[in-house]
């Protein structure tokens, strides 16, 4: 039985003879390893990327990921509607997006906790699509195909597919999870990533900013005291935090980014470069195909991932009308190209050091983190801005994730290895009042260590006034209106009273996940008053609700159900392997004995799959799987002699396993 | 100065060291400290107490920030949601709030100026508006912001402020200046020489209030003028200090630093 994929290599010397791929994730790990059977139910950590998502959970000592059903780590962001209108998740979503872009999209995350006025700039270089309807004011929706959803709801079904993962891996039902974000989300991309959870059934934890995720995994081993930068660039955000690591304990110490920063803008970059070509050597403006715009977003990954390695590479596209694109770019036309975007992050870097308080030499160790910091470029800026060699030895895409299964590990209670583990993270943004005047009063500063809480006095200017309305913003600036809003507050059920008099006593909580929470009081009669939030750009509570119900599909939903169908489909790919393998001349070169094992095996599984006995399907696979091995070996041989005619297996790329270096390369191969 | 509320009703809720713990633990019933029973290690529920009583120190200014920094990670391991997260829904609550007084606490006590200010507010100082939001609040409305100038200062300021209005002005129309600009540069040399001063004068105030403190405890009374000649005397460094940390904001603001 080879169970391929994830951190264990596909072994040698054992095939499945359902092929195509390195071998499919089996759920039966319920059968080989009867440990996996738990009653209490795992906590699992998800990074939810720009570009890529993974699932992860402790596993004893050491943070494991979960690979998917094609035995691949990582998820690709991208969601699409297929022909029947059914969604599509991850790999099997890319080709939609070259094939029918209209139904498909990519780097969600970009719009979660945003406004239509905030995206404008997004909506030029990404192919989003708003809703025809969408009313000032309301929650962006995005078009897929003839339909509508909000960037919550599309993150929710990749949360929904890692969810389903976890829940095949083990065997059992998952329902609480710790996601990371990135560090310098504001109040409202936070929220909506805890509403995208809520929306794919999962109860979210804790929210984790993702460099302290990745300061864990890296930690795990470590008890001495270190100071440590992070410097994490992904596919769409920047963040470096600087941390101080102590017998277990991670302080963050400061923390500064921005989100939208990171390998797509690198990748538009090209983009831009290729059109111009193209209007210019061919006089085609192929910017409004929107297929042909996917098309060279795709080859221009792959120029951009080859580059990391290479000196030189071509960009090889083809055109709509038989037309041909060729162009060589050098790593040296590249760096020039793609340096004014690395260096948005010497910025950041640099406040942060000062709010720290350190200068490089004080800084122990630096750790490069996300998939953008495989450019031979991010490597030097980080080199020189911290005057040392930074460690990658983690993979930098996987990093995340196993971060977030500590934590996940941590907050179940914690084992032999996490035992002293704790983190102490902070918030970003400083958080103010804005005052009359349209000032701001900060009443949280920034990179004050969470949960932190303060508590204002406020009071009426009106004799007989019942309510107070609070603007809460996030920012450095000085004016409100340069800050971000982060909600309006209507302090109601004050008891009439003359003007100035009332004494309202408001609590402002960052609690750990660094989500706002108002409480109030009049002071004078103890009585707590009503708060209504209106939050600037959020779900209110009862359309996160709505979305739940929604978008719950019983039978789907249903884990045993669901176990049933999948079992199902396992076993109806191996019977129809079996009809071809029977027509197969390897088919004879089986013992009578070995061919009566295998016809009785077939009868079996054909026997009990219309019934809803999960466990007898899953034993009537496996055990058929195990007799045809010997007929899958002999097809494979046959198959790979014929096709290959002097070459040896490795120059022919044959089983290949998930260790590429490249996501984006990775996937592709899965096609 | 902390009012007690008694959820539990069962002794009274203390609000002083763990040293002289009275009460007992919700959940155990053992003798309880203040933040965590020393039987079972439950939370217990917050009570509003000062820094100094959070971590069952002294009200001297001189403070060992090594130990300090050792007890809120100890605290920190105990208190912290993430550590509770599986305790009952009232005891996460305790936890979330009592860790963020903790945070206040320590982030207030470890900065020597916060923690003088802190003491300072703890005696009934009132502060003078230094902040900077009223210092744009007054250049915006026009009106004259209400702060004291140090005397020995006087004349300093007065054509430091000139040369900011100035540079100001340049910046509008778009001007460069750099002789004026060079000037503003010494001025801001001057003034952190000028702050770098105070360290040791804040540094002496706080062993005059330690001092009577020490006196108090061992049981000698303490009068009136030796109190308030301790308190203002550390008040003037303090709001001289704070009045050339916002001079400084301000050439930082027309330098671009």
């Amino acid at each position: 039985m080879n169970r391929a994929g994830g951190k264990t290599a596909a072994r040698e010397g054992t095939r499945s003879l359902v092929l195509g791929g390195p071998g499919r994730n089996r759920g039966n790990a319920a059968l080989s390893a009867p440990h996996r059977q738990m009653t209490t139910e795992r906590i699992i950590g998800i990074d939810l990327g720009t570009t890529n998502s993974l699932v992860a959970y402790m596993e004893n000592d050491r943070p494991v990921v979960i690979p998917g059903e094609d035995g691949l780590n990582l998820v690709p962001s991208v969601v699409a509607l297929d022909e029947h209108d059914q969604i599509i998740v991850g790999n099997r979503a890319r080709k939609y997006l070259i094939e029918t872009p209209e139904r498909a999209i990519y780097s969600v995350k970009r719009l979660m906790g945003r406004g239509v006025e905030d995206i404008q700039d997004e909506l030029k270089l990404f192919p989003f699509r708003l809703a025809d309807d969408l009313a000032p004011g309301e929650v962006l929706r995005i078009k897929l195909g003839n339909k509508t959803y909000t960037p919550p709801e599309i993150s929710a079904f990749i949360l929904r597919q890692l969810k389903r993962n976890a829940e095949r891996y083990f065997g059992a039902p998952v329902s609480r999870a710790v996601i990371t974000v990135p560090a310098y989300f504001n109040d409202a991309q936070r929220q909506a990533t805890k509403d995208a959870g809520r929306i794919a059934g999962l109860e979210v934890l804790r929210l984790v900013n993702e460099p302290t995720a990745a300061s864990l995994a890296y930690g795990l081993d470590k008890r001495e005291t270190a100071t440590v930068a992070v410097y994490d660039l992904g596919g769409g955000t920047f963040d470096i935090s600087i941390l101080k690591l102590h017998e277990g304990i991670f302080e963050v110490i400061a923390t500064n980014g921005d989100t939208h920063l990171g390998g797509d803008d690198i990748d538009n970059l090209l983009i831009a470069v290729a059109l111009d070509d193209i209007q210019g050597d061919l006089g085609m403006d192929v910017r409004r195909s929107a297929e042909t715009v996917q098309t060279i977003r795709k080859a221009v990954i792959e120029a951009k991932v080859a580059l990391s390695s290479q000196d030189e590479t071509v960009l090889d596209i083809d055109l709509p009308d038989g037309k041909g694109y060729r162009r060589r770019i050098t790593r040296q036309q590249y760096e020039q190209l793609i340096s004014p975007v690395i260096d948005r992050t010497v910025g950041p870097v640099r406040q942060a050091m000062k709010d720290a308080g350190l200068i490089p030499a004080q800084i122990d160790e630096a750790v490069l983190v996300g998939g953008s910091t495989r450019i031979p470029l991010v490597h030097k800026l980080v080199e020189n801005q911290f005057e040392r060699t930074p460690h990658a030895e983690l993979n930098p895409d996987e990093v995340v994730a196993l971060g977030a299964a500590v934590q996940a590990n941590i907050l179940g209670g914690g084992s032999e290895a996490t035992k002293e583990m704790l983190l102490l993270d902070v918030t970003p943004l400083s958080l103010g009042i804005e005052s009359l005047g349209g000032g701001v009063v900060k009443i949280i500063h920034r990179n004050s260590t969470i949960p932190e809480s303060a508590t204002e006095h406020f009071t009426t200017g009106v004799e007989g006034q019942t309510s107070v309305a609070i603007h809460v913003v996030q920012g450095e600036r000085e004016l409100a209106q340069d800050c971000r809003s982060l909600a309006r507050f209507d302090l109601k059920g004050i008891p009439p009273m003359p003007a100035g008099l009332p004494r309202i006593e408001v609590k402002f909580l960052l609690d750990a996940n660094g989500i706002l929470h108002v409480t109030a009081r009049e002071a004078r009669s103890g009585k707590e008053a009503e708060i209504e939030v209106q939050p600037s750009y959020g779900l209110t509570d009862e359309q996160v609700e709505s979305m739940i119900l929604e978008s719950f599909d019983y039978a789907e939903e249903d884990f045993q159900k669901r176990q049933v169908i999948e079992a199902r489909n396992e076993a109806d790919a191996i019977l129809a392997a079996l009809q071809k393998g029977r027509k197969d001349p390897a088919w004879q070169q089986l013992t009578v004995r070995e061919r009566d094992d295998v016809d009785k095996l077939e009868n079996a599984l054909k026997a009990v799959v219309p019934h809803d006995d999960y466990r007898a399907i899953r034993s009537a696979i496996d055990a058929l799987n195990q007799a045809t091995m010997h007929l899958a070996e002999l097809m494979m041989d046959s198959a790979v002699g014929t096709v290959l005619k002097g070459k040896t297996l490795e120059t022919a790329d044959v089983g290949r396993g998930p260790a590429s270096p490249h996501p984006i390369a990775k996937a592709e191969i899965q096609n | 100065m902390a009012t007690n509320e008694n959820p539990d009703k069962s002794g009274v809720l203390i609000d002083a060291p763990s040293g002289t713990a009275t009460a007992q633990c919700w959940s155990c019933g053992a003798m309880r400290g203040a933040h965590y029973c020393q039987e079972c290690g439950k939370v217990q529920p917050p009570a509003p107490v000062d820094y100094f009583a959070f971590f069952g120190l002294p009200y001297k200014l001189n403070l060992d920030t090594a130990l300090l920094e050792r007890d809120f990670y100890a605290l920190s391991r105990r208190l912290h949601p993430d550590i509770n997260a599986r305790a009952h829904s009232r005891e996460q609550e305790w936890s979330l709030e009592k860790t963020s007084q903790l945070n206040d606490a320590y982030r207030t006590l470890k900065d020597p100026v916060s923690r003088t200010e802190y003491l300072l507010r703890l005696q009934g100082v009132q502060f003078e508006e230094q902040s900077k939001a009223a210092t744009e609040e007054a250049r915006r409305s026009g009106t004259a912001k209400k702060q004291a100038v140090p005397s020995d200062l006087l004349e300093e300021v007065f054509e430091l402020n000139m040369r900011l209005e100035e540079a100001r002005l340049n910046k509008k129309t778009g001007e460069d200046d750099p002789s004026l600009e060079q000037d503003l540069r010494n001025a801001r040399q001057n003034l952190v020489g000028k702050q770098n001063d105070m360290v040791s004068a804040l540094q002496s105030s706080w062993n005059q209030w330690d001092t009577l403190v020490d006196r108090a405890a061992s049981g000698t009374r303490i009068g009136d003028e030796d109190r308030d000649a301790a308190i203002n005397r550390m008040l003037s460094i303090v709001n001289r200090r704070n009045y050339l940390r916002n001079l400084l904001r301000e050439i930082d603001e027309v330098l671009e630093r």
